[in-house]
C-alpha cells in the first residue's frame, strides 16, 4: 500500500480552556484534492496551521511528506505551498517582486508565468495596497504554487474573486491534482468542494463529523430530493395536490409546487397523473437530488444538539 | 545569499518609494538639518563646531527609532511574518535586512549632511575621517540594534511610538545634539548617560572632531558595541512570528537588558 502524504493521527490542539481541535485522525494520498469543511470555528484554520508547522499540537502525530512538522519546520518549506487565510505582503512590493523574492527563498526560478495565468500580467509592476482584495488573493495563490510544492495548502481561495477568475483557479488546481499535488482546501463554498474534491471532511466545534467522496456524503443524508413544477394552469397549486406519495414536505415558490420526495419514481409518477387529470400541461419540471451543502447544513443541525 | 540579496534589495528599493520611508530616511533628517543649521548657526555661533556631529547622529536616531519599529510591527500583526515563515525567509534575514538598508540611507545621508555643512554652513568638518566613519557605523549599530529590538517585543503600533519616544525625546534634549553635555546640570549629565546619542557624541568629539570630549570616548565606544550587540542578540532571541500565537521565547521584561551597557557606562565613565 502506498504511504500517505499526509497522516493526521488523534491530533487535538486546545487553546487555553478552549479544545480547538478534538483528537481527530485522517490521511491523504498524493494527488488527492481534500476539501476541509466546516462553519466558523469548527478547527479547519487550526488544522491547517499545525499542518503547515505554524502552531504546535497540543497532542496526536503528524506527518507531512514524512516530516513532522512541529519538530522540523525548515524541512518542511520546499515541500508545501500556503495560500494563508490571514496572509499578507508588505504594502509596496509588486506581484513581479513578490515572485522573485520568494522564489529565490525557495531557490527556484521565477515563474512569471503564473502572474498571466492568474490574470495579473497587466498588474505585475503594481504595489501590493494598489491591488484589488481579489487581485491579492491571486497573488497569494501564485506563490503559494511558484515552487511546485507536494503539498498545497489552500484556505479560502476563491473568497472574493470573480466567477472568471474562479474558473480558472479551479482548473489551476485540477492540474495540480494532474501533476501529482496533493491539495487541501479550507472553505465555505460548498459547491467547490462538491466540485474539485475527491474527498470531504466535514469538521464540527473540532470533530470530524463525516469523511468520504461528496457522492458518499450526501447519500447518507435523509437523501430527500427536491422535486419543482411549474404548470400551466397551476393545477398542482395549493389544494391541487400536497399529498403525493413519498413527499414528506411540500411548499410553493414563484408559482413552483416544490416537493421533497424519498422516493422520485413515485412522486413523479403522482404529478403527471394529476397533470392529465386536470388537463394541465408542464412549463418547467426541475429534479434535485440533495447537495453537500444539504447534507452539511443537516450534519450542522444534528450537531447543535450534540 | 541569492535570496538574501533580492531582500535586501527589495526593502531598499521600499525605504524609498513608500513614501513614510522616504520621509523618515531623507526628508525628515535632512529637513530638519537644513532647519538647524540656517537657524541655530546663526543664534549660537558655537553650535557650527556640533553641527556635523549632532545632526548625523539626529538623523541615526530619528531614521532608526521612528522608521525601524513599525514596519516590523505592522509585518507581524498582518501575517507577512507568517507568510515568510512558510516560505522558508529565516528570522535573522527578517531582523538584519530593514537594520542593513536602513544603514545604507543612513551613510547616504552621513554624507550628504557632513560634505555640505562645511559649504553651506561653516560647519568644522571631521579631523579624522577614518574614525568619523567607525563611531558613525558604531552609532548606527546601537541604535538600529535597540529600533530592531523595540519593533520585536512591542505590541502594537501604539506602543512602538511610545517605546521610540522613551529613547527620541530624551536624547533630543539632554543627549548633547543640541545642547553640549557640559553645559547640562550635574544630574541631567548623570542621567544623559542611559542615552545612546551621549555616547554617540562623545565619541564624535573624541575621536573624529578633533575636540576633548566630556569622558573617556573609548568608553563611549564599548558603550555603543556592547549596547548594539545585546539589543541584537535579544531581539533574536525574542523575536515573534505571529501576533496571535501565545508561545514565545523569553519574557518581554528581557529587554531591561539592553540597558546594561549603558547603566555601566552611568557608573563607570
Amino acid at each position: 500500500m502506498v504511504k500517505p502524504i499526509i497522516q493526521v493521527e488523534n491530533f487535538r490542539k486546545i487553546y487555553g480552556d478552549v479544545v480547538a481541535v478534538a483528537d481527530i485522525s485522517f490521511s491523504l494520498q498524493q494527488g488527492e484534492i481534500f476539501g476541509l469543511l466546516g462553519p466558523n470555528g469548527a478547527g479547519k484554520t487550526t488544522t491547517l496551521e499545525c499542518l503547515e508547522g505554524l502552531r504546535i499540537p497540543t497532542s496526536g502525530r503528524l506527518l507531512v511528506a514524512g516530516i513532522d512538522p512541529s519538530s522540523e519546520p525548515g524541512k518542511l518549506h520546499n515541500l508545501i505551498g500556503v495560500q494563508l487565510q490571514s496572509g499578507a505582503l508588505p504594502e509596496s512590493i509588486t506581484p513581479e517582486e513578490a515572485i522573485k523574492f520568494f522564489c529565490a527563498y525557495h531557490d527556484v526560478v521565477p515563474r512569471f508565468d503564473l502572474l498571466t495565468r492568474l490574470g495579473l500580467g497587466e498588474k505585475r509592476k503594481s504595489q501590493f495596497f494598489s491591488l484589488s482584495a481579489g487581485q491579492q488573493r491571486r497573488l497569494m495563490l501564485a506563490l503559494a504554487i511558484a515552487h511546485r510544492p507536494q503539498v498545497v495548502f489552500l484556505d479560502e481561495p476563491t473568497a472574493g474573486l470573480d466567477v472568471a477568475t474562479r474558473v480558472e483557479l479551479h482548473n489551476l488546481i485540477r492540474e495540480l491534482k494532474n501533476r501529482g499535488t496533493t491539495v487541501i482546501l479550507a472553505t465555505h463554498d460548498m459547491a467547490e468542494a462538491e466540485e474539485l474534491s475527491d474527498r470531504v471532511a466535514i469538521l464540527l466545534r473540532g470533530k470530524v463529523v463525516t469523511i468520504g467522496s461528496p457522492l458518499e456524503i450526501t447519500a447518507t443524508g435523509a437523501g430527500l430530493t427536491k422535486i419543482s413544477v411549474r404548470t400551466e394552469q397551476g393545477c398542482l397549486l395549493p389544494d391541487g395536490s400536497s399529498n403525493l406519495p413519498a413527499v414528506t414536505q411540500y411548499l410553493v415558490k414563484d408559482e413552483y409546487s416544490i416537493y421533497f420526495s424519498t422516493s422520485i419514481g413515485a412522486t413523479l409518477a403522482a404529478i403527471i397523473e394529476g397533470l392529465a387529470a386536470h388537463g394541465d400541461s408542464l412549463i418547467d419540471l426541475r429534479v434535485e437530488r440533495p447537495t453537500l451543502e444539504d447534507r452539511f447544513l443537516e450534519l450542522t443541525i444534528e450537531g447543535e444538539d450534540l | 545569499m541569492n535570496a538574501f540579496i533580492t531582500h535586501f534589495s527589495f526593502d531598499f528599493l521600499t525605504g524609498i518609494r513608500n513614501r513614510q520611508s522616504l520621509l523618515m530616511n531623507y526628508l525628515f533628517p535632512l529637513g530638519f538639518y537644513l532647519v538647524m543649521g540656517l537657524i541655530m548657526t546663526e543664534i549660537f555661533p558655537l553650535y557650527k563646531e556640533m553641527l556635523i556631529p549632532g545632526l548625523v547622529s539626529f538623523s541615526v536616531l530619528a531614521t532608526s527609532l521612528l522608521g525601524i519599529p513599525d514596519p516590523l510591527v505592522t509585518a507581524r500583526e498582518k501575517g507577512i511574518f507568517r507568510n515568510y515563515r512558510i516560505n522558508g525567509v529565516p528570522s535573522l534575514s527578517i531582523l538584519m535586512v530593514p537594520a542593513l538598508t536602513t544603514l545604507v540611507h543612513l551613510v547616504i545621508v552621513m554624507l550628504m549632511i557632513s560634505i555640505t555643512a562645511p559649504a553651506f554652513f561653516d560647519a568644522l568638518g571631521p579631523t579624522n575621517w577614518f574614525n568619523f566613519l567607525i563611531v558613525f557605523i558604531l552609532v548606527a549599530w546601537a541604535c538600529i540594534g535597540l529600533s530592531v529590538l523595540i519593533g520585536v517585543i512591542s505590541p502594537s503600533s501604539r506602543m512602538t511610538i511610545l517605546c521610540s519616544q522613551v529613547i527620541f525625546l530624551p536624547s533630543m534634549l539632554v543627549g548633547g545634539l543640541t545642547i553640549p553635555h557640559s553645559m547640562l546640570p550635574e544630574i541631567a549629565r548623570k542621567f544623559a548617560l542611559l542615552l545612546p546619542a551621549t555616547h554617540a557624541m562623545n565619541a564624535f568629539n573624541g575621536l573624529a572632531m578633533g575636540k576633548l570630549p566630556d569622558f573617556s570616548p573609548w568608553g563611549s565606544v564599548v558603550v555603543l558595541a556592547f549596547g548594539g550587540l545585546i539589543a541584537f542578540g535579544l531581539a533574536l532571541y525574542l523575536f515573534s512570528w505571529d501576533s496571535q500565537n501565545s508561545t514565545r521565547r523569553g519574557h518581554p521584561l528581557m529587554v531591561l537588558l539592553a540597558l546594561v551597557p549603558y547603566l555601566a557606562g552611568m557608573f563607570l565613565l
